[in-house]
């Protein structure tokens, strides 16, 4: 311990050889294995607080990597750090909804008791300060990740307090509470986060017995498994919607000699906090169904992929799958099938929503920068390591354990037609009731308003960022695939709000977020995020209405990815359904001249250097 | 689409700028060659370096730029073209997007971009023989920008002419296009890379 806080704070962490041998039996630890990069690289970068160039060198030649493969993975993750952090890491979560709950107060409470600004770590290697994207609590917001352990609701007296406490050597943990290691870890995560369940539904969240849909799946063949679970009509719960049936028989169909099934619980989209409720209250549920899955389409491994941001449900994971191997639910013969072989890793994220995509998910769980994979072939079929893969959301893995255990009319017979089943709505922002309602499909925005106490609602994303923002006039749309497709955020605006703001917000998201492979996502929400800008400076033409179309449709249909062909999105339905807003806000420009064009910031790094005014643009000035 | 305008269209009045350029499109506009004398039948030039005056004797049909915007004459330039003509192309990449000037925009991670351009240019680079050290600083030359900037982020533009330069061709052809009023673009063909 002490010879880490050592290293923490000098400039150039220099690893000594006893640093060299403890980073290399990390390395030995995952089996010096490429694949494992990404969980060599946390676990150096928790306990060294950086990847330091020195540890690079160390992890390239065990790995038989050159030393830049490796930094192209550190340097990917925004969790993972090149320079030193601090040893208390306090991330505030810089959502919308957060903003518009009084971040920006938290954050200087913050700053002024830890004496650094958000952004910097302090001299003495203590602490570090800085926003993140949303960390999924946005119905208890504002919220923030103090290493492993999350603070919700924060107040400026509770920042105060928390950061004095911290300051005056308490642990992250004791923040919580004195006796929070003697707590189990379910009821660790619900000391830190309420889960807010408003509504359970018959599906998820309401009774659900033991491991009754696996006890059924290993008394049927597998087609029969693939069989119920397209008769059920299930569709993916992550957003895009794919029918999971056909998915598993795509998977099932291919002859390769191995097969991987892969949870995505990688929920990045902000608003969305829905999986982080079934992990913490039905992972067992979870775990069952990716059973169910791999008992379908004959995978022997599968990896559970949690985001950075929910490293806090990690033990309480971890053991949930000790227990469930213990009890010969997973493992070898499960529950007494000879060869029917399976077993589950953890694969922590690092803070990158892009890995929230299927292909950037499983190149992340290749030890590989999150970037998504080029389509097809699609991973159905050459996913994992190549090989045919099964990548679903959280939510789409419990209903297909429910579905397993009840039948597939069971719940075809729930929802609207074309969206069956049940939906949980992650509900926040401006309502009296944020929270979870698990509700059949079908639904209209006004009556899930009713529900959530959010009837002077001006305006609702739907899907997040890169759904849908209507307007009162559509509020009588319905919750379906077919009308309003949403992976589960529903966010509420009342009339306060600034919609350009936050289409501001949500581009500067996207921009972010962007993996930077292609240049129409990177470069393009770049421009779409300034153009906004300019629109909220009302330096705006009339045309740039049409730029905004243009450039957005040119976005959507080059980039590589599902983030580049909907982050232009948040533009595209606010000015679909919010048109005033942007045409108040423009006006011709004067003599046809640019009024963006600022001549006097332009010349002034100039005036500087040349110590004298301008000639032309300074003329009412004597010299 | 080389067929003469038709006789009887009034004259039109033309002037011509170049700003941060290298005047190549300026001599690209010279290599329209002897159909010069069948330009000159249907325009007037006004102001121009082709004509060497240098204010607008009166308000004209078409302003042509070349190259971006610099420094701050050139700004004070662009915006007086663009009181003063009513349909304004940018010719060539730099008036388009700034072009070679425009790569010390490149120079971004620094706290002082602009001054270690100057001093590179003047002062640091391995083939300065500057014997007075300094950069130049005479109260005649115009301050420059702190990045290059394409004329369409300073003024409206109406048309934009590519190419590095244009060829003499591109260049009669779409001004022989504009003043008949046949203008419709350019062919897919003709915008590419060489």
């Amino acid at each position: 311990m002490i010879e880490n806080s050592n290293q923490i704070g000098s400039d150039s962490p220099v690893v000594s050889s006893r640093g060299a041998e403890d980073i290399a039996a990390i390395c030995n630890k995952y089996g010096n294995d490429k694949h494992r990069m990404l969980d060599i690289l946390i676990e150096v970068q928790d306990r060294w607080r950086c990847i330091s160039p020195a540890s690079m060198d160390v992890i390239a030649s065990q790995t038989d990597l050159t030393r830049i493969e490796v930094e192209g993975v550190a340097s990917f993750y925004s969790f993972l750090s090149l320079t030193p952090k601090g040893r208390v890491t306090i991330r505030l979560c810089d959502d919308i909804v957060d903003r518009f709950c009084g971040l920006e107060e938290v954050a200087t409470a913050f700053e002024e008791v830890l004496g650094i600004k958000m952004g910097q770590t302090s001299n003495d290697g203590a602490f570090s300060l800085e926003y993140t994207p949303c960390i999924g609590m946005c119905d208890q917001a504002p919220a923030a990740m103090v290493n492993d352990i999350v603070l919700t609701r924060l107040t400026p007296d509770k920042a105060r307090a928390a950061a004095h406490d911290l300051k005056s050597g308490q642990r992250p943990e004791s923040l919580i509470s004195d006796r929070f290691g003697s707590f189990s870890a379910h009821q660790q995560a619900l000391r830190m986060v309420d889960n807010n369940i408003r509504h359970a539904g018959e599906v998820l969240l309401g009774p659900v017995p033991n491991d009754a849909g696996l006890a059924n799946a290993v008394g049927i063949t597998p087609t029969q498994i693939v069989n119920t679970v397209e008769d059920s009509q299930l569709r993916g719960c992550g957003g895009a919607g794919f029918t999971a049936g056909r998915k598993w028989r795509f998977a099932a169909s291919d002859p390769a000699e191995k097969h991987f099934v892969l949870c995505n619980a990688d929920e990045g989209e902000p608003g969305t906090f829905k999986d982080r409720v079934l992990l913490t209250e039905r992972p067992h549920l979870l775990i069952e169904g990716m059973t169910i899955c791999a008992r379908a389409i004959g995978a022997q491994q599968g990896i559970l992929y949690l985001r950075g941001e929910y490293v806090y449900l990690r033990d309480l994971l971890e053991q949930v799958l000790d227990d469930r191997r213990r009890r010969g639910l997973l493992g070898t013969d499960i529950m007494g099938v000879k060869r029917f072989n399976f077993d589950i890793r953890i694969q922590m994220g690092a803070g990158a929503y892009v890995c929230g995509e299927e292909g950037a998910l499983i190149s992340s769980c290749e030890g590989l920068p999150g970037e998504p994979k080029t389509r097809p072939p699609f991973p159905v079929n050459r996913g994992y390591l190549g090989y045919p893969t099964v990548v679903n959301n959280v939510e789409t893995f419990c209903h297909a354990a429910r579905i397993l255990d009840r039948g597939a009319d069971w719940f075809r017979a729930m929802g609207a037609e074309g969206s069956h089943g049940t939906k949980l709505f992650s509900v926040c922002g401006d309502c009296l009731n944020p929270g979870i309602y698990e509700l059949p499909y079908g639904h209209t925005v006004w009556e899930l308003l009713e529900m959530v106490s959010g009837q002077d609602a001006a305006a609702v994303q739907v899907g997040g960022p890169s759904g849908t923002m209507i307007a009162r006039d559509s509020f009588h749309r319905r919750l379906t695939f077919d009308d309003l497709a949403t992976g589960g955020a529903i966010i509420v605006f009342n009339g306060q709000r600034n919609i350009l703001e936050i289409v501001e917000y949500y581009m500067s998201f996207f921009v972010h977020e962007s993996c930077g492979y292609c240049t129409p996502c990177r470069v393009g929400n770049v421009f779409l995020q300034k153009a906004i800008q300019k629109f909220r400076q009302g330096l705006a033409n009339p045309e740039d209405i049409e730029y905004l179309k243009d450039l957005s449709g040119t976005i959507i249909e080059t980039s590589r990815c599902g983030l580049g062909m909907t982050s232009p999105n948040p533009i595209l339905s606010t000015l679909q359904n919010f048109p005033l807003v942007y045409s108040t806000m423009t006006k011709p420009s004067k003599n046809r001249i640019r009024d963006t064009f600022d001549i006097q910031s332009a010349i002034d790094g100039a005036r500087k250097i040349a110590k004298r005014r301008s000639h032309i643009f300074d003329r009412d000035f004597t010299q | 689409m080389t067929e003469p305008a038709p006789p009887e269209l009034p004259r039109a009045r033309i002037a011509t700028a170049s700003l941060a350029g290298c005047f190549g499109c300026h001599m690209a506009i010279l290599d329209i060659d002897e159909r010069l004398i069948e330009l000159m039948n249907l325009v007037d030039v006004d102001r121009s370096p082709l004509t060497d005056k240098k204010r607008f004797t009166q308000r004209c049909d078409i302003g042509i730029i070349e190259g971006g915007c610099c420094n701050e004459e050139n700004v004070h330039v662009l915006h007086d073209f663009r009181r003063n003509c009513d349909v304004l192309i940018a010719l060539g990449q730099c008036a388009i997007m700034g072009g070679l000037p425009a790569m010390r925009n490149a120079i971004m991670h620094s706290d002082a971009p602009l001054r270690e351009c100057l001093v590179e240019a003047y002062i640091s680079g391995p083939y300065i023989r500057n014997t007075t050290h300094n950069i130049p600083n005479d109260p005649a030359l115009p301050l420059l920008l702190d990045e290059v900037y394409p004329c369409s982020q300073v003024v409206e533009i109406d048309y934009q002419i590519p190419g590095c330069a244009p060829s003499g061709d591109i260049i009669f052809d779409t001004l022989g296009a504009l003043l008949s009023g046949r203008f419709r673009g350019f062919e897919r063909d003709m915008i590419r890379f060489d």
